[in-house]
């Protein structure tokens, strides 16, 4: 999948991404409008399916509000891109089926505006003059992207799966 | 053997476990809010399985209690609709979420406690592994009481001595958090211990481990002692650690701390109260999860009590929960706060996330004892939120600038 590059910088945070005043609600549209509103305000406007955002360290930081992954979700992004994550905002990006790679020099060597291609499964980045290798998630991570969400996984199997597979490993 | 962490959850599970293993372990409570909740009943109605146990969920308005807004009134409905379709009692409106979890003696000591929101990691102050989960995480606790936990490698935080006076608990994890950088404890969980640690009241220890999330960390925890079962009652729980391995450890000596300030636009951006002394403010906020409890009251009301706050400065007051509102009372420190010109306010989580009263706007400076500064967090983005420990508040609160309580008697 291809698309353009949004790029953030170190530490946006879920503050950030969703600001508190704007997610008193569980509405998808209303949360998909409310993306970036402050931080990025033309983010929404001009996001197109298969966008990416790109940005630097400790990405989600703060709050466990899992409106923040959903309102990038639900503008088409295909993956978020960030030399590091906050660990809730990963998890929940996972949870829901928000595409996340770990890259640590995506963000200096991506511009804002750069097209690029991504594969969420294996975190090749491609633009027409370079290719990253990213670390896509791992380990229950991954089982829980393969399945779709965190709700796919446990409605098909459930835990009884997970942990039968990891005697047999 | 192991870590504190490794000790509670080879405990839990009957069998060793390290920092590394993926284990699926079924929790003692899962909470959630009235922001987290409604997304978590989604999940777990998506499910349709039946509820885990009724008695182990826990649900609290506080992030918009009363509600403001016709939408967050909608929140509390679907909450309230839920709880009584499926027999849930444990739905409070008394406070901050994990105020009413210490309060209600929700979090115990050697236990598993996850929560839809960040500042879960508190209950680690009373020695049980706890730690902030999104709301599809919770929602699945709803229907199988379980989830899965990568364990953690382990920070241990060292501190020696005493805490010189008017520093507090707060300058300690602000200390901490400018070594370690607002990702420093990524992943891990961050045990806080030596004597200074093992002197501290509950409320302090509290406060450290809310604040370990603020540096990345999954859980926060302090080994359960004497000073954790006076509070919680029951009998002693043993999570001494033996032969632990820690990825880092930092010790702090607590006698050479200063009041510190975490000064805008980050929490890791500490300095010294010399440093940023003097800058004018617009609001003081003395509450939230991290400083809204009793001891935090008791020291600002010693602060302001027959003084007038600064009129160019509204100061809000909210105690954390109505258990320490009403203990609050009894000592006299809500009055105080009111001839002071202090606005009180109820009980929950108030200004700090700028989602209802006392929303800052632009240009404006406020000095606040809560956990984050990010630009935005407690309403305009050009708003410039400092972060300080509730005498600093108080102090600050009667001059209308940023002050150092110990140069107060000079300067008021």
């Amino acid at each position: 999948m291809s698309g353009r590059v949004f790029l953030l910088g170190d530490g946006v945070s879920t503050d950030a991404i969703m600001p508190g005043r704007y997610n008193v609600t569980t509405d998808p549209d209303a949360l998909r409008r409310s993306c970036l509103i402050e931080a990025r305000p033309d983010f929404v406007e001009t996001v197109q399916p298969g966008d990416v955002i790109v940005a630097g360290r400790n990405f989600g930081c703060g709050s466990s509000r899992e409106h923040a992954p959903l309102s990038i979700k639900r503008n088409g992004v295909a993956a978020v891109i960030a030399a590091s994550f906050a660990r809730i905002f990963y998890r929940n990006a996972v949870n829901i089926g928000l595409p996340v790679i770990r890259c640590a020099g995506a963000h200096r060597v991506l511009r804002d505006g750069d097209q690029v291609s991504v594969d969420a499964m294996t975190g090749v980045i491609t633009t027409a003059t370079a290719t990253l290798h990213g670390e896509p998630p791992s380990g229950v991570a991954l089982r829980i992207i393969e399945a779709g969400s965190l709700v796919d996984l446990i409605r098909h199997g459930g835990w009884a799966a997970l942990e039968e597979e990891r005697r047999v490993s | 053997m192991g870590t504190i962490t490794e000790e509670l959850f080879s405990r839990r599970l009957g069998h060793a476990v390290h920092a590394g293993d993926t284990v699926i372990a079924e929790v003692d409570v899962a909470m959630a809010h009235d922001v987290t909740g409604p997304l978590a009943i989604e999940a777990f109605r998506s499910l349709d399985l039946p509820l885990w146990d009724a008695s182990r969920i826990v649900f609290n308005f506080d992030h918009v209690m009363p509600a403001n807004t016709v939408a967050a009134a909608e929140l509390h409905r679907v909450i309230r609709e839920f709880c009584v379709e499926h027999g849930i009692t444990n739905l409070f409106a008394e406070g901050i979420c994990h105020q009413v979890m210490v309060d209600r003696r929700l979090a115990r000591p050697g236990g598993i406690v996850v929560g839809a929101d960040s500042h879960s990691t508190t209950y680690g102050g009373l020695g049980c592994f706890a730690t902030g989960l999104g709301s599809t995480d919770i929602g699945v606790v709803f229907a199988t009481g379980r989830t899965w936990f990568r364990i953690p490698e382990t920070v241990r935080v060292e501190v020696h001595g005493n805490l010189p006076r008017g520093v507090a608990a707060k300058d300690l994890a602000l200390h901490v958090i400018a070594q370690m950088g607002a990702d420093g404890a990524d992943y891990c969980a961050v045990e806080w211990g030596g004597d200074a640690v093992a002197a501290m009241s509950v409320d302090e220890r509290l406060t450290l481990c809310n604040l370990s999330t603020d540096f990345g960390a999954k859980t926060g925890i302090i080994e359960p002692d004497a000073v954790t079962i006076a509070h919680s009652g029951g009998e002693p729980v043993d999570l001494h650690p033996i032969h632990p391995h820690y990825v880092r450890t930092l010790v702090v000596d607590a006698e050479r701390l200063r009041p510190q300030i975490a000064v805008h636009p980050s929490i890791d951006n500490v300095h010294d109260i010399d440093d940023v002394a003097g800058t004018s403010l617009d609001e003081v906020f003395i509450g939230s999860c991290t400083n809204g409890r009793l001891s935090d009251l008791a020291i600002a009301a010693s602060i302001l009590s027959g003084r007038t706050v600064h009129p160019r400065t509204r100061t809000i007051i909210v105690p954390a929960s109505r258990s320490v509102y009403l203990d609050a009372l009894g000592a006299g420190y809500i009055e105080t706060f009111a001839r002071a010109g202090a606005l009180v306010l109820n009980p929950g989580c108030g200004p700090c996330l700028g989602r209802q009263h006392g929303v800052v706007g632009p240009g404006e400076r406020v000095l606040s004892t809560s956990n984050r500064n990010y630009p935005g967090r407690m309403g305009s983005p050009d708003a410039q939120i400092f972060l300080a420990s509730p005498a600093v508040a108080a102090a600050s609160a009667l001059t209308g600038a940023i002050t150092d309580p110990a140069m107060l008697e000079e300067v008021v």
